[in-house]
């Protein structure tokens, strides 16, 4: 009987439409509606770029992407907008309370493929999330890139995330960033305008650049078409896709986007997979 | 070496590339100007008589609301073009544009350069094909701005 009950245990452990419970450990309110949740409880392991399944128990589960370091395997970080049920559910999580988890899933950042390159991270609004951990992992493993430019847009000064952060970033001699906001009062000392703005003045050789973007759809549609004119390739142009992600493995089919799966293809791909689909309203 | 205003028009990346003769006119339109942070390069609704080529400093394109005050629409920077009414009637500004810190321009007036234009319609068309491009990006990031991609949709 025993026999059969940890059978039955492995089993459920081995399902990946399982999830596993685990804690909150901390709560951070980052800006209005995003809080950052850490978990911990276990040995977490993660691409940069990857993402997991939240569930808040009663209400449901939402597709979040890490954006904690990698080298910290001993706690997860998500950082979750509440804009739906279960994300408003999901950021009124507080420390002690369970939280289900699945994953990590997806393909995430081309690292490997970055290395030897300058390498331009541009995000919009919450998509500096899932670009974070990818920053850390250069960061950490500075000698192996050329130029790194953090190109960063939000809709107001008030909608900078990880504000303390970029700061600290933009002390670096060996990193290169900027920010700008769609809108700002008049005693904004930072830049105004949208985000493609900054591209042609940042400081990279667009032949041997690899490009991740993270961000509005739209926002991405335009960086990308602005960094093909300048030089730099379609296929090292990478973009973060989101779809309605359900069970994040590729059998449900909710995140089919053309011939893919996002939960199981990307949610990382490079431009040139996606450019004949990106601008198309029937998908 | 004294830098000559045809030089400086010459080496600005707005007119990059321009014919020589092309940059005599412009250049015999303009002259070195310079505000402190706070000072108004131009305020809305006054006649739009120059542009300004920016070198050095950071300037905001504003526009004044009662309830919200200054609200800043777009900042420009050295290499930037600041002011686009000059070319289009009724040659009014329909914004503030307002030093954030020193600015350093090259002032162009604008009547000046609009008589050589109508008087070498090459030049009205190398006007043209500068000023679009800007013009476009600013309509473009308008409408971005508008549909307000990072919302609670984006």
């Amino acid at each position: 009987m025993a026999l059969m009950a940890d059978a039955f245990v492995a089993a459920r452990a081995a399902d990946p439409m399982v999830p596993r419970v685990a804690r909150i450990a901390e709560r951070k309110r980052e800006i209005e509606d995003v809080v950052t949740l850490a978990i911990e409880g276990g040995a977490f392991d993660f691409a940069p770029g990857q993402f997991n399944m939240l569930t808040a128990f009663g209400v449901g589960e939402a597709a979040i992407s890490v954006s904690g370091d990698p080298a910290n395997g001993a706690r997860l970080i998500h950082t979750i907008r509440a804009v739906g049920a279960v994300s408003r559910a999901l950021a009124e999580l507080r420390p002690g309370e369970p939280i289900g988890l699945r994953g990590p899933f997806g393909r995430g950042w081309p690292l490997l493929e970055a290395e030897g390159h300058d390498v331009v991270v541009l995000a919009g609004g919450l998509g500096l999330a899932p670009l974070r951990p990818a920053l850390y992992r250069l960061l950490a493993e500075r000698e192996k890139y050329g130029r790194i430019v953090l190109l960063f847009g939000a809709r107001s000064p008030q909608d900078i995330l990880f504000r303390d952060e970029l700061e600290a970033w933009r002390g670096r001699l060996d990193l290169e960033v900027e920010a700008t906001v769609d809108h700002a009062r008049g005693d904004w000392r930072g830049n105004v305008g949208v985000v493609t703005t900054l591209i042609a003045r940042a400081s990279f050789d667009p032949a041997r650049t690899l490009a991740m973007l993270c961000g509005p759809e739209i926002m991405m549609r335009f960086v990308a078409n602005a960094l093909h004119d300048m030089g730099v390739a379609e296929e090292r142009i990478h973009l973060s896709m989101e779809r309605n992600m359900k069970c994040a493995i590729g059998w449900c089919g909710h995140c089919q986007f053309g011939p893919v799966f996002v939960c199981r293809d990307g949610p990382v791909f490079p431009y040139s997979q996606l450019r004949g689909l990106i601008a198309k309203k029937e998908i | 070496m004294i830098e000559t205003i045809e030089h400086i028009v010459k080496e600005h990346p707005f007119f990059a590339g321009m014919d020589a003769g092309f940059v005599a006119l412009v250049s015999g339109c303009a002259k070195n100007a310079r505000f402190e942070a706070g000072q108004y390069l131009f305020r809305e609704g006054d006649s739009a008589d120059w542009f300004y080529l920016l070198r050095n400093g950071r300037a905001a394109i504003e526009i004044r609301d009662p309830a919200r005050g200054a609200v800043t629409l777009q900042t420009l920077r050295e290499g930037d073009v600041c002011g686009l009414s000059w070319l289009v009637p009724p040659y009014r500004w329909t914004y503030d544009a307002r030093a954030l810190e020193l600015v350093r321009a090259i002032a162009v007036d604008g009547a000046c350069l609009r008589r050589k234009s109508e008087a070498d319609p090459r030049l009205g068309y190398e006007m043209m094909k500068r000023f679009t491009p800007p013009l476009l990006e600013r309509l473009q990031a308008a409408r971005m701005q508008m549909i307000d991609v990072y919302g609670a949709h984006g």
